[in-house]
C-alpha cells in the first residue's frame, strides 16, 4: 500500500518537474488538491464578486457606447467565474459547496471589490489598475502545473486584455476633459492605486501559502516579483496622461532598472480581507439575495426538464 | 409538479467547440444546465462571445468515459514496440525520389 502510494507520488513529481500538467483524473497529493480547490474558488468568487462594484455604474454610464462597453465587460467577469468554477469542479467540489463556502465566509474573494465605486472614474480605474493587476498574476497563471486551470486563465488572459484597455481609455478621455473631470480622475487613481498592489498579496516573506504553491508550481512567481512588474509598466502609463501616482516614495532605481516604492498599509489590507472594508457586508447580502432569489428559476427548470421526460415516455 | 426539488444548480455538461468548418472539435470546459437546450444557451454565452466557433457540441459529463491515467502505461505502450507503423522505418533506395 505504501510502496503504491510511493511511487504515485513519484509520478506526480516528476511531471511537475517536467513542467507536465497534472489532469483531473491523475493521481495528486490531498494537499495539492485541497490548496487549488481554495485558490481556484477564490478566484472564481472574485471574479463573481467583482461583477458588483462596476454593476453600480451601468445604469449611469455617460453614454451609450460606454454603457455597452460596461455591459460586456460585466458579462466576460461572470464567464470568467464560470471559466473557474468548472476548473475547480474537475477537483471534486460542486458548484454548490462552493457558494456555501462563500456565503458562510469560510472562502474569500479578493478584497478590492470591496472598495466603493464613487464616480464614473473609478470605472477607468478598475479596468486599467485592477484588471491591469489581474492581467500580471494570470498571465505568470497560464503557466499553472494544474491543466484545467492553466487552461481557464489561457482563455480569460484573451479577454483581459479589452478590459484594461477599455480602463485607460476612460482614464486618457477624463484627463483629456475639464479641470473637474482630471480632478476626478487624479481622485479615482489615489484611491485604487493601493488597494490595486495589495491584490497581489503579502511580501514574499510574509506569504504563509507561497511554498508548496512553488514547489508544486501551482504558482510561477512570487508576490512581490509580480507586484513590481505590475508597477514597472503602469508608472509610465499614468505619467502619459498626467495622472500621479500617489506614494511620494515612488523612484526609478537604475541599478535595478526598476520602481522603488512606499511601504504598503497592510494594517489595511488584513482589516478589509477579514471583514471590515467599506462594502464587504454589502457585497456578500447582494449575492446572498440574488442566489436566493434565483432559486425558483433553478427549481422551475428542473421541474420543466422532468415534465417534459415524462411526456416523452409516455 | 408536488415533488420537492432541493436546491440545485443543474447537471453539468462538457463543451466541445469547432473553431471553423473542417477542424476537430475541441474541449472548451463545462457549463450547467437544466436541459440540453439551456446548457447550449450556456455554452454559447460562456464559451463563444467572441466568435471561437462555428459549432457547439455537448455531452452531459456523466455519460463520457475516459482512460484510467493509472493504466495508461501499460495501455499506450503497444504503440511503442510498432516502429514499422511509421514511415521512417523503411530505408529506401539511394536515388528515389517523391517517396
Amino acid at each position: 500500500m505504501n510502496a503504491d502510494l510511493d511511487k504515485q507520488l513519484n509520478v506526480f513529481e516528476t511531471k511537475i518537474n517536467e513542467d507536465i500538467n497534472i489532469e483531473p483524473r491523475d493521481w495528486m497529493p490531498d494537499d495539492y488538491r485541497k490548496h487549488l480547490i481554495r485558490q481556484i474558488s477564490q478566484h472564481a468568487h472574485s471574479e463573481v464578486i467583482g461583477m458588483q462594484p462596476e454593476g453600480n455604474w451601468i445604469s449611469r454610464a455617460p453614454s451609450l457606447r460606454s454603457k455597452k462597453i460596461l455591459l460586456a465587460k460585466i458579462q466576460d467577469e461572470g464567464g470568467h467565474g464560470l471559466y473557474l468554477y468548472s476548473a475547480a469542479e474537475t477537483l471534486g467540489i460542486s458548484r454548490d459547496e462552493m457558494l456555501h463556502q462563500l456565503h458562510e465566509g469560510k472562502a474569500k474573494y479578493s478584497s478590492i471589490f470591496n472598495y466603493p465605486t464613487l464616480t464614473w472614474a473609478d470605472i477607468g480605474a478598475i479596468g486599467w489598475l485592477v484588471d491591469g493587476a489581474a492581467i500580471v498574476n494570470q498571465v505568470s497563471l497560464q503557466k499553472t502545473s494544474y491543466g484545467p486551470y492553466a487552461r481557464a486563465m489561457v482563455r480569460i488572459c484573451k479577454e483581459e486584455s479589452f478590459h484594461q484597455r477599455q480602463g485607460y481609455e476612460i482614464m486618457t478621455k477624463m484627463m483629456q476633459g475639464t479641470k473637474d473631470q482630471q480632478a476626478m480622475a487624479q481622485d479615482a487613481m489615489n484611491r485604487w492605486w493601493w488597494p490595486s498592489l495589495m491584490m497581489f498579496g503579502p511580501h514574499d516573506s510574509d506569504s504563509p501559502n507561497t511554498g508548496n504553491a512553488m514547489k508544486w508550481k501551482i504558482k510561477r512567481q512570487s508576490n512581490d516579483i509580480l507586484r513590481q512588474k505590475f508597477i514597472d509598466k503602469t508608472v509610465q502609463q499614468a505619467h502619459l496622461i498626467g495622472l500621479s501616482i500617489p506614494d511620494n516614495k515612488l523612484k526609478w532605481n537604475e541599478d535595478k532598472k526598476s520602481y522603488d516604492h512606499g511601504e504598503i498599509n497592510w494594517d489595511e489590507f488584513i482589516r478589509v480581507i477579514n471583514g471590515d472594508g467599506p462594502c464587504n457586508k454589502q457585497r456578500m447580502k447582494h449575492h446572498i439575495k440574488a442566489h436566493q432569489e434565483g432559486e425558483w428559476v433553478r427549481k422551475a427548470a428542473i421541474a420543466y426538464q422532468l415534465k417534459r421526460k415524462e411526456l416523452i415516455n409516455q | 409538479m408536488t415533488e420537492e426539488i432541493k436546491d440545485t444548480q443543474w447537471p453539468l455538461w462538457e463543451v466541445f467547440i469547432q473553431s471553423n468548418p473542417g477542424l476537430p472539435y475541441k474541449h472548451a470546459g463545462s457549463v450547467h444546465g437544466s436541459d440540453k437546450e439551456i446548457a447550449m444557451q450556456n455554452a454559447r454565452d460562456t464559451y463563444t462571445r467572441r466568435n471561437e466557433g462555428t459549432s457547439i457540441w455537448i455531452v452531459p459529463s456523466n455519460s463520457i468515459v475516459a482512460s484510467n491515467p493509472s493504466d495508461s502505461d501499460m495501455f499506450f505502450e503497444p504503440s511503442n514496440d510498432k516502429i514499422y507503423r511509421h514511415p521512417t522505418f523503411y530505408v529506401m533506395p539511394e536515388g528515389a525520389l517523391n517517396i
